[in-house]
């Protein structure tokens, strides 16, 4: 079967078919996005022809990357065709773009693919005419933003690699400030263009350590370099800091829940769904691929951060009062499980453990893919919200459920499958992930091997928690009585947009209910980097990453004899008992006179929180007093770590430039003399 | 053969959840006997069951379809647990569905509907509960996970099953750290079945209450199924504590079809009831002894449980007891 594949892929269009019809798509995607520039004012235009369009090339793309992954690795090692390269006759005269496919890449680009299908056919019908950019302009730097995230995954050669970076931090620069009127998303946007220009530096410092000496900015070349532990380090922190910077690992977190909040709901989807992925695929690519050794301390680190950054994100997450901030903060929750399998997988790979550093791999490969899915849909449905509600605060929604069913629903699949519960898709990452921890003790260092452990029930807490906090969000937007008056008006979203958010519910579901599909792809992955794979289970339906008897998951199973039984019960009771109802006002315990404001609100869910973690917080509370006739409870909570990291950093760049402003007299006269000494300096050297 | 073992699933199922009310009524019993009250009938859960299956049910007037499809589903993962957990033979057709950390999710799952329905008729109870009902769910899973590592650590193995097995072919004498884990077992036990000294099962005091907070606008058919399904959660969680460190008389691999199954299935059943009363006891006996923390408290409980569980971790790795398996 997988010789017919490989048969079949290479007859119908060459050994490097696939990289070719990439890059057709790819350019597909320019071609659309300028298409926007003609008729830039018309929304039908862009929003029926061209995010639809676009969809279709994503589903290409999809299809194209999983039709590489499918063919067997061990088939196409045989035949020579483990990675598809290709030499671009563009850019600079000696630097031209190289460009690969390789498991890793493929991955990455199934993700996109995927998931950037059901955002565009969201967006298509998201974007209203109003006070922001043109819709063309959107089109064109939202498809802009898709292509550089492919390239970042093609791209061979560091050159190549950081134009598509720069590109995508770019085009999303300007669609996270398409509503540039507001002052605070400028200010978001500011922030977010700041961290992402700190983290090209240093990926750019990084490649410059990789390149060795030899000059060669071609992966190829840094593949073949051979580093001292030493400089191989320095260019793993200098990656980790870099990607880190994009992914939103504390403590370079802080543009995350500013600029995502601040951008339109299908752009904060693809920036927390798609693009934090570009920099796990950096992360990997680097420390798995470039690098041809890696050391323990590099993975206790990376984990320490990953489990430190997941804490951070869960808990802040549990305290927020806007929907969007906290979904932002989930994320950095979520980019810490995905760090902390690849620290896991970095550890056991270092301690010569080469399956278990493919299972945590694994875990690490399939969160990210889920994430992908469910966070984009969280981020949609949002944005849904918003649309029929003008609210994100969360204080001021709820009951939403029985005016807008379609997107409760599918909002509800989001909902459990990024709270990590079986039988969804977030669960099986999860599990997986766990299940990699088990196998801590035995790697042989006599401290790490009691310490990490404990990581697990780190793991365990913030998976808790990560489903507090989906409670909270999705039992105060959908549930209970509408806070406001309005809300009883909402609207349901529109077509365009249920199909969006059910493609990626799909994605959920199907991924949760087989979650053989996501390992098989992943594993396609491992092989090609660690040289191992996770064992299938015993049964099509059934993962058993080491083996049967250590333990074994079914999706199907709990998927099937759940609603078999949900089925079953229902009608037992119908036949032996009866289905009367009878409406009455809700008991309350008896209390009459109960309002939509006596409802459990946002703060009151965070009040544990705050009570539990207030080490994390910088809190500022006003607490009325029980006398006062007009009571006000307000309640600020900040990052401790901006405080501790970033101001005083500001201070000290705004104290450098107003001693570097000295130089600034003002006056012409003093700026001749710059130029004349400046003159003589040079002519000291030259003679 | 594969006929059969489908048969032996189904009635173990079938056993767990007509046993599951009865297990209840046992604990309140015993629960009277030691506080001199005089006791209820064991069969009284049936009856409450019957009595609100029979009465029409009364619906907030805003309750959603989420609010009336949670009831079932609540039913429904606690029959998948039941099928899943080894309570009396391990070579059953669905206890590889999952092991024991797929199990901690399935009753996450669980968790969740329950607080999401509680939240949905948007009473100010109802909401708090919720909440309380998750807060003491983030508390209790490390110290559980904790439990299941201690486990691993002993039989390489996180399935049930498998555990079961392990500890039917390694007679070795007992290692330190299964104590230190039951402990913590019973424990997290406690605080994830709304039992005292978390929550108390018997009270309707509104502002303490938790379980019973989230079921205030339930009535009828839909009281009945999530109160069966609590009574099964008690005793699929029983189930699992008897799997881990007191696994004897269950029918373990290999011995099932064949003749002497039904003997085995005989011994299986019996020790199950032995262990159901003895822990039902047990049970009782805590909460008449303990008194409810205040719910602040609660982290402080769950901590010393997370604790005790570190400590056999750290008891069988710095005593460098032999591996089994």
């Amino acid at each position: 079967m997988p010789i017919f594949h490989a048969i079949l892929s290479s007859s119908a269009a060459g050994p490097d078919g696939d990289l070719h019809r990439l890059q057709w798509l790819i350019g597909a995607w320019l071609l659309i996005g300028t298409a926007g520039m003609l008729r830039p004012r018309s929304l039908r235009y862009v929003a029926h022809w061209l995010f639809p369009l676009g969809a279709l090339v994503s589903l290409g793309i999809a299809a194209t990357a999983g039709g590489f992954l499918a063919v067997a690795p061990m088939t196409r090692q045989a035949a020579g065709m483990a990675a598809q390269t290709q030499i671009l006759p563009l850019g600079l005269p000696d630097l031209p773009f190289h460009l690969r496919l390789d498991a890793l890449s493929g991955f990455f680009l199934l993700l996109l693919g995927l998931a950037g299908a059901g955002i565009s056919t969201f967006a298509a019908g998201y974007f209203r005419s109003g006070t922001g950019s043109a819709p063309g302009l959107l089109g064109l730097e939202y498809h802009l933003f898709l292509a550089s995230m492919a390239l970042v995954i093609l791209a061979d050669d560091a050159y190549l690699f950081m134009v598509a970076w720069e590109t995508m931090a770019l085009s999303s620069y300007f669609l996270v400030t398409s509503q540039h009127r507001i002052p605070e998303i400028r200010r978001a946007g500011f922030l977010y263009l700041v961290m992402a220009h700190v983290g090209a530096i240093s990926i750019l410092l990084c490649f410059g350590v990789m390149q060795g000496g030899s000059w060669q900015f071609s992966f190829q070349a840094m593949r073949s370099a051979s580093l001292t532990p030493f400089w191989a380090s320095a260019a793993f922190l200098l990656a980790l800091l870099g990607f880190g910077a994009k992914a939103g690992l504390v403590p370079m977190h802080v543009w995350l829940p500013e600029a995502h909040p601040a951008a339109p709901s299908p752009v904060s989807a693809m920036m927390s769904g798609l693009m934090l992925k570009t920099a796990i695929y950096g992360v990997l690519r680097v420390s798995f691929d470039l690098l041809h050794f890696r050391l323990w301390q590099w993975g206790a680190l990376t984990l320490a951060l990953g489990l430190f950054s997941a804490i951070f994100g869960a808990i802040f997450a549990a305290v927020q009062t806007d929907m969007k901030r906290l979904l932002a903060y989930s994320s950095i929750e979520n980019v810490g499980l995905i760090f902390t399998g690849i620290g896991l997988a970095i550890l056991f790979d270092a301690s010569g453990m080469p399956l278990f550093a493919a299972l945590a791999l694994t875990a690490a490969l399939v969160h990210a893919l889920n994430h992908a899915f469910f966070k984009s849909l969280l981020f949609l449905a949002t944005g849904s919200v918003l649309h029929s509600t003008h609210q994100r605060l969360l204080g001021k929604l709820g009951g939403l459920i029985r005016s807008m069913p379609w997107v409760a629903v599918l909002t509800l699949v989001g909902t459990l499958a990024i709270a990590g519960l079986p039988p969804l898709n977030g669960f099986v990452s999860e599990w997986l992930l766990l299940q990699s921890f088990l196998f801590t003790p035995q790697i042989p260092h006599a401290f790490l091997n009691m310490i990490i452990p404990t990581g697990a029930a780190a793991l365990a807490l913030i998976l808790a928690l990560a489903a507090y906090v989906m409670v909270k969000f999705y039992g105060v937007v959908f549930l209970g009585q509408p806070r406001e008056s309005s809300l009883t008006h909402a609207h349901d979203a529109n077509w365009m947009e249920r199909l969006g958010l059910g493609w990626l519910a799909l994605g959920c579901i199907l991924i949760g209910v087989l979650p053989r599909l996501a390992l098989r792809a992943s594993s396609a992955v491992t092989s090609s980097l660690l040289g191992a794979k996770v064992h299938d289970g015993s049964f099509p339906w059934t993962i058993a990453p080491v083996a049967a008897e250590q333990a074994s998951y079914s999706g199907l199973i709990f998927f099937v004899v759940i609603v078999a039984v949900v089925g079953i019960t229902f009608l037992l009771v119908r036949l032996l008992a009866h289905g009367r109802v009878r409406r009455t006002p809700a008991w309350d315990c008896g209390y009459p006179w109960q309002t939509s404001r006596m409802q459990d609100t946002a703060e009151g869910f965070g009040q544990p929180i705050r009570h539990m973690f207030g080490a994390f917080f910088h809190m500022e509370r006003e607490l009325p007093s029980p006398s006062d006739p007009a009571p006000q409870y307000r309640i600020h909570i900040e990052d401790r770590l901006w405080r501790a990291i970033y101001q005083p950093i500001a201070r000290a760049v705004q104290w450098l430039a107003d001693k570097v402003g000295v130089l600034q007299g003002g006056r012409l006269a003093i700026y001749l003399l710059y130029s004349f000494l400046t003159l003589l300096v040079l002519l000291v050297f030259v003679l | 053969m594969r006929m059969i073992s489908f048969i032996w699933q189904f009635g173990e199922v079938a056993l767990a959840v007509a046993i599951a009310p009865l297990f209840a009524g046992w604990i309140a019993q015993c629960r009277a006997w030691m506080q001199n009250r005089s006791a209820p009938p064991l069969t009284l859960p049936y009856r409450v069951l019957g009595k609100l299956f029979r009465k029409d049910a009364a619906l907030a007037t805003d309750a959603s379809g989420l609010f009336r499809t949670t009831p079932y589903i609540l039913f429904g993962t606690m029959v998948l647990a039941a099928a899943i957990i080894p309570s009396l033979a391990t070579d059953l057709p669905f206890a590889r569905a999952a092991d024991a950390i797929a199990l901690i999710g399935l009753f996450a799952t669980a968790r969740v509907f329950l607080s999401l329905a509680a939240m949905d008729v948007g009473t100010p109870f109802g909401s708090m509960g919720a909440r309380r009902e998750m807060m003491i769910g983030f508390l209790a899973e490390p110290a559980l996970l904790m439990v299941l590592f201690n486990a691993f650590l002993l039989y390489r193995t996180t399935a049930l099953p498998s555990l079961v097995d392990g500890y039917a072919t390694h007679h070795q004498g007992m290692d330190p750290s299964v104590i230190f884990a039951a402990v913590a077992f019973l424990m997290v036990l406690l605080a994830e079945n709304g039992r005292i000294p978390i929550d108390n099962p018997a009270t309707h005091l509104e502002l303490t209450m938790i379980h019973e907070a989230m079921l205030l606008e339930y009535s009828a058919r839909h009281l009945a199924l999530v109160e069966w399904a609590s009574s099964l959660k008690l005793l699929n969680y029983a189930c699992i504590g008897f799997a881990l460190f007191v696994p004897w008389g269950i029918a373990t691999h290999g011995a099932m079809p064949g003749l002497d199954g039904a003997a085995m299935l005989l011994i299986a059943i019996l020790a199950l009831g032995v262990k159901l009363v003895f822990s039902g006891a047990l049970l009782a006996l805590i909460e008449s002894l303990s008194a409810k923390l205040r719910l602040f408290r609660a982290p402080e409980y769950l901590a010393t449980a997370f604790l005790v569980a570190v400590l056999g971790l750290l008891a069988h790795l710095l005593l460098g007891a032999n591996v089994h398996g």
